[in-house]
């Protein structure tokens, strides 16, 4: 695996190496418990009723019937849930997307739910609730819900960011411009100018672990929740506020964790669980179905975009003009401005605009999915830069390079870049072997780039010496991909003792300070420089006790792998002191030894990826196989290279599944029809070769060790480089993703009747 | 509650037996009344393989056998792949080359990948994506998972030389 | 010192896309921002972070802001 160290000045040991993970054993034996896995004596069962339409007004909930059932124990509806969120709007949404208040808002939106002794009689209670429905007029198209005909889902909408704010309302909730320079100015340079316009369709996180939680509320009010989140500290602020409940009286504990990619960011129906275990005064376990998970958590946003480009014959991109259109679901959303800060950024171009529409829909409440927006917004833009590359005749890799946002260039969200990677990576595209494998008939290779922003993040950690010497971690971001590794060899790295001296466990609420959400790609960026600090804390202690033990002034001791010794000509019969011999001692010497640090992780470097991909399509079939997969992308350090190449490889599967295949199908009815793994359809193992992986490192300068994170980035190119490959197969372009067989076919078929550039879909 | 039958079965090696509803799934009773929580669901239908047992051998989804067609049977889950405390090839492998990363579709994979390897020891990259087509990673992009099998296979066979 | 603003914060500062304030930390620009345009603090409240020598600041408002500094107030994005 090609692995470029060139650029990081540090020397590491442990860091870099590839060591089995710590939780390893426990996941291969199926001992490891997962947010299904756990129960508790005397626990019920519960069932969520959801609506069937896509829009409907609720006259009547009678829920006598199922509380009369034997073997029920609690049933509830909005009532249960009174509305204590004082005017927070997006504690609001989220209270209402829990459970419908006097509205369905889309399919599959919770009316009630029941806990019962078992499985069984859940199930028949949810049959005896009686729901009288209003059904009203619904849209679930982002094109139709902007239109002035509409039905408005909310009369509290006004769209924002437009001046003078509009007096009625409608389904737009909100207008962003971001943008620098002269963009009118840049198009009159332009030698040529290419408009399109491109359509994504609503993908779905797709991880294999449904949603689930076990909770159990005490008369006293106190409550605990074992669930399967990103977010055990975000999920107790919202259940307690929602519930009205103190957070200190919340326990969340993370269970092992099947998946998230941020559909495991926000709650669904915890606070369902919760209310209901308050009510029965039992413990309640909620697991989602699958058709569940589809109809009613947040997927990713659908969009409608159009695309601008002027370029000179030289190659040199004048100006260039993003409108893009994304719905949010049932509820306002902020998908549309991040399309628009992220669109543009591999790029340096100085006149520069993107408008973002966010609008609502009768669908699930949108969430984050991987790099959420970035995807459906380079789909745009990487297949606009292959058609203009042609245009001017052009390779499409040097139209990049030449255009490449380097250190310095400003981002579309308005900063200087630090220094990225997108060049290096461009030109890694460009030398790697993979770019000269012949192609035969029906095949094509396609290129595109990728670019998202990572964040950092309130983070702390624990770090315990026990007085053999092995060490405990307790951390607050979730192991969803073996981070649990990354943070051992940091801390291992940093104490100077053996990676498998060190245990890393990931806490719960009530062990440790408040963590944030482990999103946007934060993980091993914030608990690695918590981490780092920790260790840095736990040192000067153990050279305080060194010092003890040695009878010198602390000045005179220093730490070098792992052991203290005393500098100094006076000193050079004293002995060396290891760490083992230090925590053996710890109980003469004042005590416990640990170290921790509470960071706020600001300074999270860029993530940028450039992936080459080869396809197959077949002419009779319209199937597109993808034969050969490259992903390059700067990493800043890798910790665990291992890890770093398996969230390349997962976030180019996802980005490859939603390119060809993955898409929510919405009937007239506007209900969905295919909640299922069978008709969602996301890549197995045999539509998929291996994918290779390069991996950069450019140090973000903002982090010891120069982490960026790596999770998302690369689910952002996948859509265009498939489109791109396919273009360079067939001479046709796609502009609608999926680019599923039939669009291919029809599209081929279009081309074949008119021989020209066709649009498809 | 619907009417239970008692059934009697073998799973990895113990008798066991338990009261079911007729109505209910063999990974729900696997799950709920054996306590094999190491299978796991991820549909319910027969799509992802995150259930994957095998009853007398031949794998199936536990999600589409109802616990009572489990009497008299033989059931491995993956509980029952460890031998005397020591890993099997596969799960080794699957550590090694970091063939999960939330590991939740892993115990489903190494059954699939078990089965397959008792039937075709030496199999090649498109037969062991094709046998592991019926289960889902989301994770992984299935890369390290395919490396993973194709090195156990690679052991077992030295063994058995 | 000039502070940028895009998108929808641009709109809550009247349509101002750069402003002249003076401040020692985020605390202070933010502070002083809000005082001068009071619909910028239910963008606040949504969340901001600000970008200081292309360094993005999302939570830490201790921050010093030296003194000719590229300084950006953008939205606060979370991720996947
Ligand atoms: S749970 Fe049985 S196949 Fe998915
Ligand atoms: S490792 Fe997460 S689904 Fe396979």
């Amino acid at each position: 695996m090609p692995h470029d160290n060139s650029y990081t000045g540090q020397e590491f040991k442990v860091v870099g190496n590839r060591f089995a993970r710590p939780d390893g054993v426990d996941k291969v034996t199926g001992r490891a418990r997962y947010g299904a896995d756990a129960s508790a004596p005397g626990q019920l069962v519960a069932r969520v009723l959801r609506s069937p339409h896509a829009h409907a007004k609720i006259t009547k909930i009678d829920t006598a019937k199922a509380e009369r059932l034997s073997g029920v124990k609690a049933v509830i509806t909005s009532d249960d849930l009174p509305d204590l969120t004082g005017g927070d709007r997006g504690m609001a949404d989220i209270l209402e997307n829990c459970m419908a208040r006097g509205r369905a808002l889309y399919d599959g939106h919770a009316v009630a739910a029941v806990a019962a002794v078992d499985e069984q009689t859940a199930r028949k209670a949810l049959k005896l609730i009686k729901v009288t429905y209003e059904v009203l007029p619904h849209v679930t198209d982002v094109d139709e819900a902007m239109k002035p005909e509409a039905p408005v889902i909310h009369d509290w909408v006004f769209t924002g960011g437009v001046n003078p704010q509009p007096t009625k309302p409608c389904n737009v909730a909100n207008r962003t411009e971001m943008g620098h320079g002269d963009v009118d100015a840049g198009f009159a340079q332009a030698d040529v100018v290419i408009e399109r316009s491109y359509k994504t369709e609503q993908t779905h996180q797709g991880y294999i672990e449904p949603h689930a939680c076990l909770a159990s509320v005490n008369s006293d009010g106190s409550a605990e929740m074992w669930v399967t989140t990103q977010g055990p500290f975000s999920y107790r602020t919202v259940c307690a506020s929602l519930l009205g409940m103190d957070l200190a009286k919340l326990k969340v504990t993370s269970s092992e964790i099947g998946g998230g990619f941020g559909g495991k960011t926000h709650v669904w129906a915890e606070p369902l669980a919760l209310a209901l275990s308050r009510k029965a005064n039992r413990p309640v376990k909620l697991v989602m179905t699958r058709d569940e998970v589809f109809r009613a958590t947040g997927p990713t946003a659908s969009t409608s975009i159009d695309v601008k480009v002027g370029a000179k014959k030289n190659g040199e991109i004048t100006a260039a003009e993003l409108e893009l259109r994304y719905q949010g679901g049932a509820f306002p959303g902020i998908w549309g401005m991040l399309g628009c800060m992220t669109g543009f950024a591999c790029y340096d171009i100085a006149n520069q605009r993107s408008v973002g529409w966010d609008v609502i829909v009768n669908r699930p409440k949108v969430a984050a999915y991987r790099a959420p927006s970035a995807p459906m917004a380079a789909y745009a833009v990487e297949s606009i830069m292959d058609v203009v590359a042609e245009e001017i005749g052009m390779d499409p890799v040097d139209f990049r390079l030449k255009n490449v946002a380097k250190e310095g260039a400003q981002a579309p969200y308005g900063p200087i870049y630090g220094p990225i990677g997108i060049e290096s990576a461009l030109n890694a595209v460009k030398e790697n072997p993979h770019m000269k494998v012949k192609l035969k008939k029906n095949q094509g290779r396609g290129v595109a780039c990728g670019f998202w922003f990572n964040i950092g993040g309130q983070t702390c950690v624990d770090l315990n010496i026990g007085t053999d010497g092995s060490v405990n971690l307790a951390v607050g971001t979730v192991d969803v991909g073996g981070a649990r590794s990354s943070m051992g060899m940091i801390a291992a790295e940093e104490l100077g003792i053996d990676y498998e001296d060190v245990k890393v466990h990931v806490a719960d609420t009530a062990s440790l300070g408040h963590n944030d959400t482990t999103e946007g790609s934060r993980g091993t960026f914030s608990s690695g420089m918590a981490t780092i600090f920790a260790a840095r804390d736990a040192i000067e202690v153990l050279k305080e006790r060194a010092a003890q033990m040695l009878d010198v002034p602390k000045e005179s001791i220093q730490w070098e792998n792992g052991t203290a010794s005393a500098t100094g000509a006076e000193n050079s019969n004293l002995p060396t002191l290891t760490l083992k011999e230090i925590a053996a001692k710890s109980h003469n010497t004042g005590g416990p030894i640990a170290g921790h640090n509470e960071v706020t992780a600001d300074g999270a470097g860029m993530g940028f990826a450039a992936h080459i991909c080869d396809v197959e399509v077949d002419p009779e079939t319209g199937l597109t196989k993808i034969l050969k997969y490259t992903v390059v992308q700067d990493a800043g350090k890798a910790i665990h290279p291992d890890y770093v190449e398996g969230q390349f490889q997962g976030a180019a599967a996802q980005g490859i599944g939603w390119a060809l295949n993955e898409e929510y199908v919405y009937g007239e009815d506007g209900r969905l029809q295919n909640p299922g793994f069978l008709d969602y359809r996301i890549p197995v193992c045999s539509d998929l070769p291996f994918i290779d992986t390069m991996i950069l490192e450019i140090p973000n300068p903002n982090h010891p060790y120069g982490i960026r994170g790596v999770g998302e980035t690369s689910i952002v190119p996948p859509l265009g480089a498939v489109g791109n490959a396919i273009a360079n197969a067939t001479g046709v372009r796609m502009n609608h993703a999926p680019m599923s067989p039939i669009r291919v076919l029809e599209a081929l078929d279009r081309a074949g009747v008119s021989g020209d550039q066709v649009s498809a879909g | 509650m619907s009417e239970a039958v008692l059934v009697s079965t073998t799973v990895n090696g113990d008798v066991v037996e338990f009261a079911c509803p007729t109505d209910e799934v063999l990974l729900d009773s696997l799950r709920d009344r054996v306590g094999l929580t190491g299978v796991k669901e991820g549909c319910g239908t027969g799509d992802c393989g995150a259930c994957s047992i095998t009853l007398d051998g031949q794998l199936v989804c536990s999600c589409l056998v109802l616990g009572v067609e489990a009497d008299g049977r033989d059931i491995t889950t993956v509980e029952g792949l460890t031998e005397d405390g020591e890993l099997h090839p596969l799960q080794q492998k699957f550590i090694d080359h970091a063939a999960l990363q939330c590991g939740v579709c892993t115990p489903g994979f190494l059954v699939a990948a078990k089965a397959l390897l008792d039937r075709n020891p030496n199999p090649t990259e498109t037969e062991i994506r094709y046998a592991l087509a019926g289960n889902l990673c989301r994770c992984t992009g299935y890369d390290k998972i395919v490396r993973a099998v194709q090195a156990s296979a690679k052991e077992l066979n030295k063994a058995r030389r | 010192m000039q502070v940028s603003l895009n998108g929808a914060l641009r709109s809550a500062a009247d349509g101002n896309g750069s402003v002249d304030v003076d401040a020692a930390t985020i605390r202070e620009l933010i502070t002083k921002l809000v005082d001068r345009f009071p619909k910028l603090s239910a963008e606040v409240d949504k969340g901001v972070a600000v970008a200081i020598d292309g360094v993005v600041y999302r939570d830490d408002w201790t921050v010093r802001i030296p003194d000719d500094a590229e300084v950006f107030l953008m939205p606060r994005i979370a991720g996947g």
